[in-house]
């Protein structure tokens, strides 16, 4: 048992005879914030994927507070486990998606409440008493009751990372979450991962904003076909990259 | 009546003895709508559990519900409810007239209310259930939560009409003698012989019952439409 909040081993992933994860390996501690970047198709959004099992994964394993996500062993034959189980370690992490993914025929207070009353079995006092709590949070109070339809993309964002949040996960996962948003609102939802970050939440961050990413994170992990190409600190990665190929994308990417 | 006395066509119009037996239709027509009722109800849960299975990848749930709704949508209604009142009980299965009817409609509003739930649940972004798992809901649950109620107010336009015409079906209750509005109608049609006036006078509360239902359907549209 280690005492890594994530730990991931040779992580191994495949679309049919496409391999797109081609033996990853990163562990994380407690508190931790860490962006990945590199271009696209190199495996980043689908590493963050297999964290919480929307992805399946044909080899390699991933733990988080030491206890292994999605498969087991059993009699030496890999398992998936039963979908209960798999739903309760998704609780685990929290994550928010490049599009919201809010449930549109919820205000934004049943967006954050329906995990809290359907997974955490809160009553539904509590659950809104936390659900208006997170939404003052990301700076959405008065908020509560509109529906996704009539809130900005910023402000969607904002519901959805609140609605993540508020189920205590131990990581979040932000996939690619201002990639959908009109320029001037991703500060807005930038801001609001800034100050989780800074109240010591772990998190993984996949992004294309560099100049977030080099404020925000700890590590940095640029990941190249699949695999991971270079890792280190914000400071080293992108103003002393090692390799070629980090070098050029940082050199394509707004980072600069 | 306007038209009492008058001569159309060659034909001399007295409703008075259609109106005499206006009770019997209006009998009728609750019979009718008590039939499309339970018929829908059983048929709306068939239908939703047929959709699931329409859209899960898995050949074994996919293909037997497909069977199915395709039996069902290529066989007339009326051989339907023939077959079932009188060949079932042939091999056992035996049902009163009612009960029979309600069956046999309910297994054809499954199939039909099937497709229309299937179109529904295709056109919902496959992200809201990515989060829904996120969160740590299981699939049951994302199906009760999210899914259905966001599938419901897709199909509202659709599930009107084929709720109007699910209704209307009914008529063909009468060939089991079931004494619903069509069948009060030919029988008043045979103890009076005044044919237009009962078939116009049937018609027309065929015609005011389905709009009625289109407003219904309608106010709730309205009602769950999702402000914006």
């Amino acid at each position: 048992m280690s005492n890594n909040l994530l730990e991931i081993r040779d992580l191994h992933k495949s679309y049919g005879d496409v391999e797109v994860l081609k033996g990853v390996d990163c562990t994380m501690s407690q508190g931790d914030v860490i962006s990945i970047i590199g271009s696209s198709g190199s495996g980043k959004t689908t590493m963050l994927r297999c964290i919480n099992m929307l992805e399946e994964f044909q080899g390699g394993s991933i733990s988080i507070d030491g206890q292994e996500i999605g498969y087991e062993t059993v009699g030496g034959e890999r398992r998936r486990k039963k979908e209960k189980e798999i739903a309760r370690q998704r609780a685990l992490t929290g994550m928010a998606f490049q599009q919201f993914n809010l449930f549109p025929h919820m205000t934004a207070a049943r967006n954050v409440m329906l995990g809290l009353m359907k997974v955490k079995r809160l009553s539904k006092e509590e659950a809104r008493a936390l659900a208006e709590k997170w939404l003052d949070r990301v700076g959405l109070r008065g908020r509560a009751d509109h529906f996704p339809g009539q809130l900005s993309g910023g402000q969607q964002q904002r519901v959805a990372i609140a609605r993540a949040i508020a189920m205590n996960p131990r990581l979040m996962l932000f996939d690619e979450v201002t990639s959908a948003l009109d320029p001037e609102l991703v500060n807005e939802v930038l801001q609001v991962i800034k100050a989780l970050a800074q109240d010591g939440m772990s998190m993984l961050l996949v992004t294309h904003e560099m100049r977030f990413a080099y404020e925000v994170s700890n590590r940095v992990i640029f990941m190249n076909e699949g695999r991971i190409g270079e890792e280190g600190n914000p400071r080293e990665m992108f103003h002393k990259p090692k390799s070629e190929r980090l070098a050029e994308f940082l050199k394509t990417s707004s980072f600069g | 009546m306007v038209w009492n006395g008058e001569r159309f066509m060659g034909y001399t119009l007295n409703f008075a003895a259609v109106w005499r037996s206006f009770d019997l239709l209006l009998e009728g027509l609750a019979l009718s709508l008590a039939l499309a009722f339970a018929a829908i109800a059983i048929g709306a849960v068939i239908g939703l559990f047929t959709a699931f299975c329409l859209i899960s990848k898995n050949g074994f749930i996919q293909r037997p519900a497909g069977t199915y709704v395709t039996i069902i949508r290529n066989t007339p209604i009326l051989v339907l409810v023939l077959f079932t009142y009188f060949a079932l009980p042939q091999i056992g299965f035996r049902l009163g007239k009612i009960e029979s009817f309600v069956f046999t409609l309910a297994l054809y509003s499954g199939a039909y209310l099937a497709e229309v739930f299937r179109a529904g649940l295709l056109s919902i972004p496959g992200g809201l259930r990515e989060a829904g798992l996120a969160i740590g809901l299981t699939e049951m649950q994302i199906r009760t939560s999210i899914i259905a109620p966001l599938m419901l107010r897709n199909v509202l336009p659709s599930l009107s009409s084929t709720i109007i015409s699910l209704f209307k079906d009914t008529s063909l209750a009468a060939a089991i003698a079931v004494p619903e509005l069509t069948f009060e109608a030919r029988k008043i049609n045979v103890e009076t012989f005044r044919v237009i006036e009962t078939w116009i006078v049937a018609s027309c509360l065929y015609v005011f019952t389905c709009s009625i239902l289109a407003a219904l359907m309608r106010a709730v549209e309205r009602r769950l439409s999702l402000p914006r």
